[in-house]
């Protein structure tokens, strides 16, 4: 069994009436890429955005490296936002900077380097998410859906997070610029030992990439387990969201 | 488990006597702040042809300190010593040989364009002369829609028309009230305490008639209605623009300054000239308190004077001036509204500037008027010589 890097524990979020979460347990482990699917609304993004500490959950407990993440006060929470990168769903580049200085935020605030130094680095960076170096002083409005998404993981690695958390990576991209991203996941995972959590509706992203798949459905993880096995669970969920066209055709892959 | 990511231990170099270098410590981005300007002292000093890294003793690595140890490493090559690694964990050296995968697309090799003075002026006056001309254009476009529903009243968007009379008017009482209640305290004691040393109280209404009822509450008013209405216009507008809902009502076949636009000047025509004569009333009830209060003349002498002091002609200049201020505040709110490209921040942007452009417009037909009606010979005599 490998190192858990996060665990939540009887997780339970609710807004005046309304229950999102409720029991909810779920271990990640090092190194692995798991996607979080579900329907929408179900609270998938809330998910993720409980664990960097985004928004605050009404009870239970979310363990990242070992250490109760609910109870950390401002100042140590620092340390948990440096080591774990997020993309939003549409990018959240800041519009105002250019692509390097997008990327440079983290480095700028949370360390000593020299401006060559942290120059070299966002070259680097973006070059690893397979851009070329010459997009760097662009503005965000002026680049394309796909490569707002990758400048948006460079940012999220700019820090070397151990942990790496994306929204909806592929939404909005052409069969082709998914398909590269999904390349991107898997080789960034390889080379830099990252652990991958994924929200994700791209079946074919789930076949591809996925080491493990968490089912979020009635409030709870009621499903875990790589795709193969998860596809053979008798849970309605499941074959219902598996076995439309759209399911099967991404299984002939 | 995580001990080393909080405390982290500064990444050094130890030479020894030949030829090898120990690297030890946190070779990462909370470690290596002062290893980069060690080893440009290293580089310069080393002047042996072979140099050995010794890994053995680093701790932790990320990308940070692989491009670190990568680039001391190319440099050295380039001077022509010969550089080598031993003892570097798996996890290590993978990171480095992928620096060097990456090294070649890390250079860039375009720079970025400069400017030259001249260029600039000349891409200024360019854009400045184009905005002027699309305004013109924008102004023409408009006056054509005002033509076409005033020929066909039935187009006019009334329920557009009401709702912005009621936000941009009704809700604008209270603060244009109480400004111009300030304003009229203020200038008729600072007039007051001049006039007292002659003896002349009672010209304290002559002094804040002509001046707040002519001049100094049209103006007021029209700043109040352009940093209030003119804003929210461009901000309504601009972003309506960034999510394409202006696109989506061209779609639908609504001419979106048929709705946007026309119902917001025509709302800020009507309730101008209402909101100035109100406040024309607040700011000389201000006056005459303080006329009262602190220089003795009675509101009975203040009200008997005032007509007298004040002749119709400088009260219908000060109302008649407002439905121009008020074409110009709704016009360039709009304007720069559907000037906004790009993302959100660009609205912020245009606001500003619309705001800006709004007053600054105001105070520049204000100054225009004022020389028309001297010329004209209008209301230029006060009626008490």
């Amino acid at each position: 069994m490998s190192e858990i890097v996060v665990e939540i524990n009887n997780l339970r979020t609710q807004f005046g009436n309304t229950i999102i979460h409720d029991g909810l347990n779920l271990q990640i482990q090092r190194g692995e890429i798991i996607a979080i699917i579900g329907d929408s609304g179900v609270g998938k993004s809330m998910l993720i955005h409980e664990i960097i500490l985004l928004q605050k959950p009404t009870a239970g407990s979310i363990k990242v490296f070992g250490i109760e993440v609910l109870k950390l006060n401002e100042k140590r929470s620092v340390w948990l936002r440096r080591h774990c990168g997020m993309m939003f769903q549409n990018g959240a580049l800041f519009s105002s900077l250019t692509v390097g200085e997008n990327i440079a935020v983290p480095l700028r605030e949370h360390t000593q380097l020299s401006e060559r130094l942290i120059g070299e680095i966002v070259n680097f960076k973006i070059a690893l998410v397979g851009l070329p170096v010459s997009a760097k002083n662009k503005y965000p409005d002026q680049i394309s859906g796909g490569m707002t998404k990758r400048v948006a993981v460079a940012r999220a690695l700019a820090l070397d997070p151990e942990i790496l958390f994306l929204d909806e990576p592929t939404a909005g991209l052409d069969p082709s610029g998914a398909g590269a991203f999904d390349e991107l996941i898997v080789k960034l995972t390889e080379s830099l030992g990252l652990t991958v959590v994924v929200v994700t509706h791209d079946l074919d992203l789930l076949w591809e990439v996925t080491d493990r798949v968490a089912v979020l459905a009635n409030k709870q993880v009621s499903a875990i387990a790589p795709m193969r096995e998860l596809i053979k669970l008798e849970h309605t969920w499941i074959q219902n969201y598996f076995q439309g066209s759209r399911g099967r055709a991404a299984q002939q892959l | 488990m995580r001990e080393f990511i909080q405390n982290p231990i500064l990444a050094t170099i130890k030479c020894n006597q030949i030829d090898t270098v120990f690297c030890t410590g946190d070779w990462t981005l909370d470690g290596i702040h002062q290893l980069e300007a060690q080893l440009e002292e290293f580089i310069c000093s080393k002047n042996i042809s072979t140099v050995m890294f010794d890994g053995s003793q680093i701790r932790a690595m990320d990308t940070a300190g692989a491009w670190l140890l990568y680039r001391t490493y190319k440099t050295l090559e380039q001077a022509g010593q010969t550089v080598s690694l031993q003892n570097f964990d798996t996890e290590h050296s993978d990171l480095l040989k992928m620096m060097s995968s990456y090294a070649a697309k890390t250079q860039l090799k375009t720079s970025i364009p400069t400017i030259s003075f001249l260029e600039n002026i000349g891409k200024t006056t360019y854009i400045t002369f184009n905005n002027l001309i699309n305004f013109l254009v924008f102004i023409g476009k408009t006056f054509t829609l005002v033509g076409r529903e005033i020929l066909s009243p039935s187009r006019i968007r009334w329920q557009a028309v009401f709702f912005n009379l009621y936000a941009d008017g009704l809700t604008a009482l209270p603060i244009i009230g109480m400004l111009a209640f300030l304003t009229g305290v203020v200038l008729a004691y600072q007039g007051g305490i001049q006039l007292s040393m002659y003896g002349a109280n009672i010209f304290i209404v002559d002094l804040v008639g002509i001046t707040l009822l002519r001049e100094l509450v049209p103006l007021l008013t029209a700043i109040i209605i352009a940093g209030r209405s003119g804003s929210a216009y461009t901000a309504q507008i601009g972003t309506m623009k960034v999510t394409n809902e202006i696109d989506a009502l061209s779609t639908i076949g609504i001419v979106p300054m048929e709705l946007l636009v026309l119902p917001k000047l025509l709302a800020l025509i009507i309730l101008m000239p209402l909101i100035t004569a109100y406040a024309d009333v607040v700011g000389v009830f201000g006056s005459m308190l303080v006329a009262k209060f602190s220089f003795d003349v009675s509101i009975t002498d203040f009200l008997h004077r005032f007509p007298e002091a004040v002749s119709t002609t400088n009260y219908v200049i000060g109302i008649g001036k407002t439905p121009i201020f008020a074409t110009v505040i709704a016009l360039v709110g709009c304007y720069q509204g559907f000037q906004v490209r790009g993302g959100a921040d660009q609205v912020g942007k245009q606001v500003t500037l619309s705001v800006v452009q709004a007053i600054f417009l105001v105070i520049i037909v204000d100054a225009m008027l004022s020389v028309i009606f001297s010329w004209l010979g209008i209301g230029t005599l006060p009626n008490f010589m």
